[in-house]
């Protein structure tokens, strides 16, 4: 690929990056990433990863633009309300970015077509709000051999943690969803804006990392922030041999859904 | 005893705890939503009562976060 006269000076700030250069700069605009979520960390991911010149972007989300979700989901405008989410990302991505092929897959992911969604892109960005979805999201990762990054957020705190391969994956930290139970009432939860913005920045340097192929990824370990202390920590964590999907005798071997439970507060 | 716990230097008046106890002291009030960590192990649910720890142990409370609306 030949970067055209416009192109080198878009990522200008890129390619004078001695770990980017003109090469890491062409493996981003070679690269496929699929962002499951256009909300509080996909929508900041996307922003950045069109900006960057991703080559091909997958949108995955079911949901339409909310009022409410305009508080952090930073890629969706008030004009937008009412719009199927990954329609009102593709309008901004094409305007940032025109170079960037956007893929709009305007459902949600569950266990029966997931694989099919992921297979064709290099790299899986987790900014989805739920336990099914993200527990989905590993599992078919794992079964498929894709890295994705994960990424979470309550309140004012987030976290982050990459997989590629053959490293720890999300059971083998979180084994299962927390039971519903246990799950913090509608009224307990809420996230401070600005911590979306924080953590999807985060997934998406991850991003950029895996397709240039430099520096360390967040790999065996778990990203930890609070904003209220503005503290961060990074915990290590391996491989757990009793992983149910990665481990040494996996009880998940085909994928299923996890039963999802049900908030009346307007999403 | 003096345990790490979440990264920081804690001291407990007892010479042993179990992790439950652990948990009670350490004002997690939700118990299931945290994984935790002992020694770079994970350990499950049900060793939370067996499991203890001593002095100069490792634990990390790894808290459950989706994405902060419906939890
Ligand atoms: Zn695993």
């Amino acid at each position: 690929m030949d970067l055209t006269e416009e192109q080198l000076e878009r990522y200008s700030r890129h390619i004078i990056l001695q770990d980017v250069s003109v090469e890491g700069q062409e493996k981003i605009m070679n690269g496929k990433v699929l962002i499951i979520g256009t909300g509080g960390l996909g929508a900041p991911a996307a922003l950045y990863l069109a900006a960057a010149g991703v080559g091909t972007l997958g949108l995955v989300d079911g949901d339409v633009v909310d009022l409410s979700n305009l508080q952090r989901q930073v890629i969706h405008f008030t004009p937008d309300v009412g719009k199927p989410k990954v329609f009102s990302a593709q309008e901004k991505i094409a305007q940032i970015n025109p170079d960037v092929k956007v893929i709009t897959h305007n459902k949600r992911v569950f266990a029966d077509n997931i694989a099919d969604i992921i297979k064709d892109y290099d790299f899986v960005l987790d900014g989805t709000d739920n336990f099914a979805a993200k527990f989905l999201i590993n599992d078919a990762c794992v079964l498929e051999k894709k890295p994705f990054s994960h990424g979470g957020i309550l309140r004012f705190d987030g976290q982050t943690m990459t997989y590629v391969p053959g490293e720890a994956c999300y059971r083998c930290v979180f084994n299962s969803p927390p039971p519903k139970g246990a799950v913090p009432t509608c009224s307990q939860a809420g996230v401070l804006g600005a911590i979306a913005g924080m953590l999807g920045t985060m997934q998406a340097a991850e991003v950029l990392k895996y397709l240039v192929g430099k520096g360390d990824l967040l790999t065996n370990r778990l990203l930890i922030f609070n904003a209220l202390r503005m503290d961060f920590r990074t915990v290590k964590v391996k491989k757990n041999p009793d992983c149910p999907v990665c481990g040494n005798n996996p009880t998940i071997t085909t994928l299923v859904d996890e039963e999802q439970p049900v908030c009346d507060l307007k999403r | 005893m003096n345990v790490k716990v979440n990264g920081k230097d804690q001291a407990f008046d007892k010479e042993a705890l179990f992790v439950k106890e652990v948990l009670t002291i350490c004002e997690v009030s939700q118990p299931d939503m945290v994984s935790v960590q002992l020694n770079g192990e994970f350990l499950q649910k049900e060793d939370y009562d067996g499991t203890s720890i001593k002095d100069g142990d490792e634990i990390d409370f790894l808290y459950f976060m989706g994405g902060g609306i419906l939890y």
